[in-house]
């Protein structure tokens, strides 16, 4: 029973086993690779419309890129050993040779895996610090933009049950429903909410705030060329969450400066009766209706 | 070792006489008592003071938590939870066992049942139903989502299926996997009587059950319009429909704590002789680094909830940012609870699927101490990553690195578990029986979880990903493509054990190979939506996303018709065909197999002593089937 | 050790244990089905907007407080009603043609709470021109009378409600509210888009009770929220 348990089959072919598995992994993965870093990697979210959204393109087939030879790796083993190792004889149960372990393997895989580990946190801590990734970063960012990058357009993101308005303290203070961001241009988001928490999220862009009551969530992005964008909320936020949307465009400077110049005027009369510009606007819970 | 063997007496009442005495009936009699005596008292203390008190003009929230608490102590002392505190106070004798017999039939899985193999049953009951229920949700959240508008449920409707759905989900199946399996298992693995706490162990399963009644009472209250995570200030903004989510995830805690509490202390204490910590079957290994991760990370979930209690009720402000209080601390408290919570959720799962590997392989376990270490690493790790939910939320980012760095290192032990099972697999005569094919689905599911995780855990992937539905079809990998794989994997397995009758297997295959063709079908496009940037939990979505929305609602009704398959397996398999499974149909060397079928009311009629490796596969002869064989003979 | 003779009859006993069990799971999760359908299928009733002499119009009413019989009679609500202020219907989902003018006449039985944006003060959306209170035409209004709002983001319809002062005489407590109670008139017309259903809300925290205002009608449908239906 016990010399049938290690027959030829499974016993003494063990390192051709090694070497198929080796090599089917070696041929998926140069032909994955490339593909992905080539072919998939252009297309990833969130497109090439900003600095920070490039950034998230190289980040993510980075990751892809990497991801794909240890998929693949247990991927062509599972196929290979579910293939290769099956009961031939299912009538009779014959047991598989008492390996305990192997402690090389277990001492490299584990070196293996530390290293893609640590080089992904290093990776996208690197990335993060260097100009925050169009992520939210609080009232005090710690990856701010360089003084060479010049002074930031404000905009300051109202997120309320639910519509986002978007007010401009560089403009005299005037809130308005729709965005327009110039183009080639470093943006200073400050996102507060109103209520609840939201999300602003302006997908083209590569950013993604929280909108808390009472905190000011600054996030940086440059701009590009001309672009069109979509905002959504991405935190559940009530009832109409799902409708908490709108569409914002990255327009030429000469284009931007009119634009925001005719909204002052005809927002004119509703400027006066905002509150001054502040970095959050606590609820007021004692404002309650009936 | 006596003392324990002594059983109840049958109970010699017939017919509707069983109704009378402790058990569910007159738990639910006594419990929708308490209800309308919280009530009274909640009445009472508001007085004519209620618009200060209450949320809601009209609803009385200390009314209803009240009404839920008096009910549920109502349901456990009709349960019969009262009796033994009472009685001893009395100064009875102290008795370990109650309706520890097979005199009661089916009757004693309504009652309070110290024998750990009905409170197992009980959990596969009742977690079917309330699984069932929440798939339910998500076959009518699909529904809602085949267009781009609302158009068969209303938008407050919608979001309270999310949340159900969510919540039930979680809430049922963290028990989902330990409830059934290491209740039963668990004493029988490490040659135990019973778990070190009986009564505890039915206290923590009714306990429960009360919780998803109070759930289902949201329904009647409006329903609650947080998803599962009951973010705040949202949540203090809801009607009494969220009084039923802090009831019900107040009792999810309340009841993981104890079972966790209950297995910790089973299994470092009620091993027996010569069952040495080294020797512990791998699903024990995983049900004890559960237990740590439940007993202790439950108590922030019940601490944060009775912090919004108070909100709502006796007007503290803990969360409420414009008086001092805030969101950020719900925030915090949640994921410090629910990021162990979703490691409870999968590491039952892969301690399953490695016992159920070994067997067909038929080899010993790969890396036995790895598989240890891969295990309470991700439960030690578990606690420092939970501010990775937090990546966009605006709280200060200087920690960020390091969430970034702990979450990515949590994929160092993850990587332990893949490879145990992939070392296991190595030359060994792997047998494709239905269960094994859902532990190798585990594996292919488990591992596109863990590719995307690394998409979330990287800061500037996040901003992209964070609350988006990439997000969602991640923790589906894990959980659903995780859990729920290894939770059928186990059904297979073990039911031939526990009910000693043997699954079909051809059915199996059909509900394995639909199941896992429209779970992938199913939850890759949603990574796809969420690249495009569809937010979680929305009614409505772009008009140009219908087409891959449609055919993920289709492949979700295939998942629900695997699912009929499986419901329609268990019924005619249990119920009709009844084919016995005899007392080790998979021809397996570990403990419980050893046993006969059905396992005895006190499991052993002596105590074993175990002096061999968990798993004496491919040497000649097995010694620890042998050494049980005589052990259960000798003397101890 | 159960005897060999028992075995055939434990198994028949065990095979009847499993069919009562499978009945009652089934039956368990039928019922919790129904229960839950229940509630899934309400929605609230819909009003269809007439043909009049000048155009399509479309009649509301908001009061402080829906009828004593509703579920949630403290609530405040969104009435349809007509020309004569009769006929109320609890409808929030209106009816409208596509591309074309609706003359919409609110009845605003509300107290003033205030606008917790004031950004919202100004009307929007509507034809130029045309928004009246108690026929004066106005540009803006003053950020704290508002009692409500209709505002519908997806078209940039957004139409300020100022609210009865809270010395008026005669207020109205409940709907259906009389036009002899105090109340605000307010006319508006508006383009409807293509055919679609259209979200609408209100913007003034007038959840009372709730914190900050913002929850019960706020959040629920058939209160504070509906739905333009475009055909």
């Amino acid at each position: 029973m016990l010399s049938d348990a290690r027959g030829p089959r499974s016993g003494d072919n063990g390192p051709r086993h090694w070497r198929n598995v080796v090599v089917l992994w070696t041929i998926a993965s140069l032909i994955m690779v490339p593909i992905v870093v080539w072919v998939i990697g252009p297309g990833l979210p969130p497109g090439n419309g900003t600095v920070e959204a490039s950034g998230q393109v190289t980040d993510n087939t980075v990751l892809l890129a990497i991801a794909t030879p240890v998929a693949l790796a247990v991927l062509v083993y599972l196929a290979y050993a579910v293939w290769a190792f099956r009961e031939r004889t299912p009538e009779v149960f014959v047991d598989g040779p008492a390996i305990q372990g192997n402690s090389s393997v277990q001492f490299w895989w584990l070196v293996a895996t530390t290293v893609i580990v640590l080089f992904l946190a290093g990776y996208g801590s690197v990335r993060m610090l260097a100009d925050g990734a169009g992520g939210g970063q609080g009232p005090s960012p710690i990856a701010t933009p360089a003084a060479s990058e010049g002074k930031p357009v404000i905009v300051q993101v109202i997120a309320q049950q639910w519509q986002f308005t978007y007010r401009w303290p560089q403009y005299g203070g005037v809130e308005t429903s729709a965005i327009d961001l110039p183009t080639n241009s470093l943006v200073k988001f400050e996102v507060t909410s109103l209520d609840v928490i939201h999300s602003f999220w302006a997908y083209e862009l590569g950013v993604k705030a929280d909108a808390n009551p009472g905190i000011d969530n600054i996030a940086y992005v440059t701009t590009k060329g001309p672009l069109a964008f979509h905002v959504r909320c991405a935190e559940l936020c009530g009832v109409w969450h799902g409708y908490m949307f709108n569409q914002g465009r990255v327009v030429p400077k000469a284009q931007f400066t009119s634009w925001i110049t005719s909204q002052r005027q005809a927002d004119a009369a509703t400027t006066k009766v905002l509150d001054p510009f502040s970095k959050t606007y606590y609820p007021q819970p004692l404002r309650r209706g009936g | 070792m006596t003392a324990i063997a002594v059983s109840v007496p049958a109970h010699r009442r017939t017919g509707w006489q069983k109704l009378i005495g402790f058990n569910m009936l007159t738990g639910i009699l006594l419990g929708i008592g308490g209800w309308f005596l919280g009530q009274l008292i909640g009445d009472h203390i508001t007085g004519q003071n209620i618009a200060y008190y209450s949320t809601e003009a009209g609803q009385n929230d200390i009314a209803i938590l009240l009404g839920y608490f008096l009910g549920v102590v109502g349901f456990l002392v009709g349960m019969g939870f009262a009796n033994y505190p009472v009685k001893r106070l009395l100064g009875y004798p102290p008795a370990l066992a109650e309706r520890e017999s097979e005199a009661g039939g089916l009757f004693r899985y309504f009652t309070l049942s110290t024998d750990h193999k009905v409170v197992a049953k009980q959990y596969m009951a009742g977690i079917g139903v309330f699984f069932f229920v929440a798939g339910l949700n998500a076959m009518l959240i699909r529904t809602e989502l085949l267009q781009p508008n609302v158009h068969v449920f209303g938008a407050n409707q919608y979001l309270t299926l999310v949340g159900m759905h969510g919540s039930m989900m979680l809430g049922t199946m963290t028990s989902g996997l330990l409830g059934p399996f290491a209740t039963f298992l668990v004493p029988l693995m490490i040659g135990s009587r019973r778990m070190a706490f009986s009564r505890l162990s039915s206290f923590a399963f009714w306990l429960l059950m009360a919780g998803e009644i109070i759930l289902l009472t949201t329904v009647f209250f409006g329903g609650f319009q947080t998803g599962w995570t009951g973010y705040q200030p949202l949540a203090s903004q809801g009607t009494a429909g969220y009084d039923a989510y802090i009831g019900f995830f107040a009792l999810v805690g309340l009841s993981m704590t104890l079972f966790g509490f209950n297995l910790v202390v089973t299994i470092t204490t009620m091993r027996a002789p010569g069952m040495t910590w080294s020797r512990l079957p791998i699903f024990v290994w995983s049900a004890y680094a559960t237990a740590w991760l439940m007993m202790l990370a439950a108590p922030m979930l019940i601490a944060a909830l009775l912090m919004a209690a108070m909100d709502r009720t006796i007007q503290t402000s803990f969360f409420s940012p414009g008086n001092g209080g805030s969101g950020y601390l719900f925030q915090n408290l949640f994921w410090v609870f629910g990021h162990p919570e979703v490691y409870i959720l999968a590491l039952p799962g892969m301690g399953i699927v490695l016992e159920i590997m070994v067997v067909f392989s038929r080899k010993p376990l790969w890396g036995y101490r790895l598989a240890v270490a891969g295990m309470l690493g991700i439960a030690f790790l578990s606690w420092f990553v939970w501010q990775h939910h937090l990546f966009v939320s605006g709280i200060d980012a200087d920690l960020r690195p390091f969430y970034m760095l702990s979450t990515e290192l949590i994929s160092l032990p993850t990587g332990f578990i893949f490879l145990c099972a992939m070392g296991t697999l190595w030359r060994g005569r792997i047998r494709l029986t239905v269960p094994m094919l859902f532990c190798l689905g585990w594996m292919f599911n488990f591992l596109w979880g863990g590719i995307s995780g690394v998409f979330n855990s990287d800061v500037p992937s996040d901003v992209t990903t964070h609350g988006s539905y990439f997000v969602m079809a991640h923790f589906h990998y894990t959980i659903m493509g995780g859990l729920i794989f290894g939770f059928f994997a186990a059904i297979y397995y073990w039911v031939p054990k526990m009910y000693g009758v043997k699954l079909n297997e051809r059915l199996g295959k059909i509900h394995f190979w639909t199941l896992i063709i429209a779970f992938n079908s199913t939850f890759a496009p949603l990574f796809a939506l969420g690249f495009m940037g569809m937010p979680r939990r929305v009614v409505t979505y772009n008009p140009a996303w219908q087409g891959l929305n449609d055919w993920v609602t289709v492949s979700a009704y295939v998942i629900g018709l695997s699912m009929l398959v499986f419901l329609f397996n268990v019924i005619w398999s249990l119920a009709f065909k009844r084919e016995p499974a005899g007392a080790n149909p998979w021809n397996s060397k570990s403990t419980e197999w050893q046993l006969p079928t059905p396992v005895p009311v006190h499991d052993f009629e002596e105590i074993p002593t175990f002096s061999a490796d968990p798993y004496p596969y491919g040497v000649e002869p097995a010694p620890v089937a042998a050494s049980m064989r005589t052990a259960v003979r000798e003397e101890v | 050790m159960l005897n060999q003779l028992s075995e055939k009859g434990r198994m028949k006993g065990s095979a009847k244990r499993g069919v009562i069990t499978a009945t009652a799971v089934l039956a368990a999760i039928a019922a919790i089905a129904v229960y839950i359908g229940v509630y899934l299928v309400q929605a609230p009733a819909s009003a269809v907007a007439t043909q009049g002499p000048s155009g399509v119009q479309l009649h509301l009413a908001t009061v402080a407080a829906a009828e004593t019989t509703d579920p949630h009679p403290t609530w405040v609500s969104y009435y349809s009603t007509d020309a004569n202020d009769q006929n109320w219907r609890h409808a929030t989902t209106y009816v409208l043609p596509a591309h074309t003018l609706v003359h919409v006449t609110v009845y605003e039985f509300d107290s003033q709470t205030g606008l917790r944006n004031p950004f919202l003060s100004q009307p929007q959306g509507a034809t130029s021109g045309s928004y009246q209170v108690d026929g004066k035409s106005l540009t803006s209004t003053d950020p704290s009378v508002a009692s409500h709002i209709f505002a519908v983001p997806q078209i940039g319809l957004s139409i300020p409600l100022p609210g009865i002062s809270s010395s008026a005489k005669n207020p109205c407590s409940n709907a259906p509210c009389p036009l002899s109670t105090a109340h605000v008139t307010i006319t508006f017309t508006f383009r409807t888009p293509g055919k679609g259903l259209y979200r609408w809300q209100c913007f003034v925290p007038c959840g009372a009770g709730f914190i900050d205002g913002n929850g019960g009608p706020m959040q629920t449908v058939g209160y504070m929220d509906g739905f333009l239906h475009v055909v």
